[in-house]
């Protein structure tokens, strides 16, 4: 029935005087997202996944075109751009780089990590700028290596068959870099989208949404309709970059991929306008 | 140091916390005290700038939490110990822990060791038993090896070794004279633990003072003698000022006098007493009897 405390409660004595702490930095906050990033298994798994799509499925799809170009007739040879056959497996590829973005936040509002991220990161503009620039790199590094592979043995198979390029050919090198640049820059947009959304399944669907199923639907429409926000809109615009053959109502290359970064660059700012206002 | 200041929080029309004062010093364990619900982890939450305040504010060590330069070697927390990535190593989770305040790796192994994961750091988090679980929240509060420690119900889910581990390193580090706010919604665990009780219901301050301030606060002192003649007995204790009532099992409850001199009166009237025990209000019933208006979900009667 009785119930006693601790007779002897401990007299307070100092604790030893603990080293000044420096304050934490934005390199900080980089190097711990650094380590998030490369110590779960997924993140090597999807990248892998990612390079042999956009590399082995587009090498396949080079062969295949470039077997069906003899019988494909003027106009299919007035607009061959066996640049951009190299990168057709990107469409698909960059799903996994996409995927991977929206995971790597929205995967720490499933887990309840994001509360222990923001406690030990109180910055919360310096918590979501650290987690982008640490995915949008690994992904630039990703991009590239699968960019200019998917060139090189896509040339290869096409040069089987049907006229190839190189990277000395104008505007190729572009092409080349920019699908790389193209694959960091949908990473980063899906990253900015799973931190507006906060949740893995509405941000999945929210890119897919953007990536396949809206460009889809605007195809139904008149093509009055259609070329225009077809141009503008900012994945096709930004494919633009790996393009180099242009074909009608379609913007330049730096254009195109402009359009895209700058429609990134404002899902980031609403995302970090809502990352601020909102409880964790 | 922690001060709350009016602190208010509202989500929609509820409130969670209500204009909440209080000031949590080093030095000792505080308690935080209250049902389910009461509004403890949400200010715990205003603690370390997860949760914005509606009104009123919040500081430690006199600035608000977001303010601080390196956070987490002023203000450890555990909230939530299931709150980890469970692909990542312990290892790994405390290493993104220490990396984001600049703290050198070496005292990731240290905290490892401290808890006694170091044997078992590489395995995934998410295989980790609840008791490990609880081990390795406690140990990412410690990486910064912050003067302020703060836990929301530590030893839930611990096995009885555990519970006693966690009561040894609570008092050990506010020996070391740091500021521990330890939450619980058993009282029993709070009396084992704490030197100093905030205890809230329903967002609400209820009581605010030391474990022992607080038990002899409200509790009615009295006495229960169960002997061979309690009628006798009885008689003997009221005409020495006491009262009396017939206890629950048998026996007499009496109020008013000491068991001692309960005693003596059995003695001079010659009864032999079987059992006499001074009763003090168990920290639970006090606790119960302060909050049982405060419950959001009150039980009712059975009928």
């Amino acid at each position: 029935m009785s119930t006693t405390t601790d007779p002897s409660p401990v007299a307070p004595t100092q604790r030893r005087d603990p080293a000044p702490a420096r304050p934490a930095t934005f390199g900080d906050a980089v190097r711990s997202e650094w380590i998030k990033l490369t110590s779960v298994r997924s993140t090597w798994i999807t990248l892998l996944v990612a390079l042999v799509l956009g590399v082995g499925f587009g090498t396949l799809i080079s062969y295949l075109s470039g077997s069906h170009y003899a019988t494909g007739g003027f106009v299919r040879h007035a607009t061959w751009d066996p640049t951009s056959v190299s990168f057709r497996a990107i469409v698909i590829a960059q799903l996994a780089i996409a995927v991977l973005g929206v995971l790597v936040v929205t995967s720490e509002y499933g887990t309840g990590m994001n509360r222990v991220s923001l406690a030990v990161t109180p910055r919360r503009t310096r918590f979501l700028l650290s987690k982008a620039l640490v995915f949008t790199a690994v992904a630039l590094v990703v991009g590239e290596v699968m960019a200019f592979a998917a060139f090189l043995a896509g040339q290869a198979v096409i040069g089987l068959n049907a006229p190839n390029t190189t990277l000395g050919a104008p505007d190729v090198l572009r092409a080349v870099i920019g699908a790389g640049l193209y694959l960091a820059a949908i990473g980063l947009l899906a990253s900015a989208i799973g931190a507006l959304v906060r949740n893995t399944a509405a941000g999945i669907s929210a890119i897919v949404a953007l990536l396949f199923v809206l460009p889809g639907v605007v195809q139904a429409l008149p093509s009055s309709w259609s070329n225009p926000i077809t141009e503008f809109w900012p994945t096709q615009a930004g494919s633009q970059i790996f393009t180099v053959v242009r074909s009608a109502h379609t913007l330049a290359a730096w254009s195109g991929f402009g359009v895209l970064v700058l429609f990134t660059a404002l899902v980031l700012f609403a995302a970090d306008v809502a990352l601020r206002r909102r409880d964790a | 140091m922690i001060e709350a200041q009016h602190l208010t929080k509202r989500y929609g029309t509820t409130t969670a916390v209500n204009d909440l004062s209080f000031r949590i010093t080093p030095g000792q364990v505080t308690g935080f005290l209250g049902p389910n619900g009461a509004g403890k982890t949400t200010t715990m939450r205003m603690i370390i700038g997860l949760d914005r305040p509606t009104g009123g504010s919040v500081t430690v060590n006199g600035k608000p939490y977001r303010d601080l330069a390196a956070p987490i070697t002023e203000v450890g927390a555990l909230l939530d110990a299931k709150a980890v990535h469970g692909g990542r190593s312990a290892r790994n989770h405390l290493r993104v822990i220490a990396a984001s305040n600049g703290i050198p790796e070496s005292r990731v192994e240290e905290v490892l060791r401290i808890v006694g994961l170091h044997d078992v750091a590489s395995r995934r988090a998410g295989a980790y038993s609840l008791g490990m679980g609880q081990r390795l929240g406690i140990a990412a509060a410690l990486v910064g090896d912050p003067g302020i420690l703060m836990f929301d119900e530590p030893v839930n889910g611990l096995d009885p070794e555990g519970i006693v581990w966690v009561r040894t390193l609570m008092r050990s580090l506010a020996a070391e004279g740091r500021t521990v706010l330890v939450s619980s919604h058993l009282m029993s665990e709070m009396a084992l633990t704490a030197d100093h009780l905030i205890v809230i219901g329903r967002g609400q301050l209820i009581a605010d003072a030391g474990v022992q301030e607080f038990l002899s606060r409200d509790s009615a002192q009295s006495v229960l003698v169960r002997s061979r003649d309690d009628e006798r007995l009885a008689q003997q204790i009221t005409g020495a000022g006491g009262t009396v009532v017939p206890a629950v099992a048998g026996g007499l409850q009496v109020t008013g006098i000491t068991s001692g001199t309960v005693g003596e009166l059995a003695l001079a009237a010659g009864i032999v007493v079987e059992e006499l025990v001074p009763q003090r209000a168990s920290l639970e019933e006090v606790f119960m009897e302060m909050t049982k208006d405060s419950l959001d979900y009150a039980t009712g009667e059975v009928a």
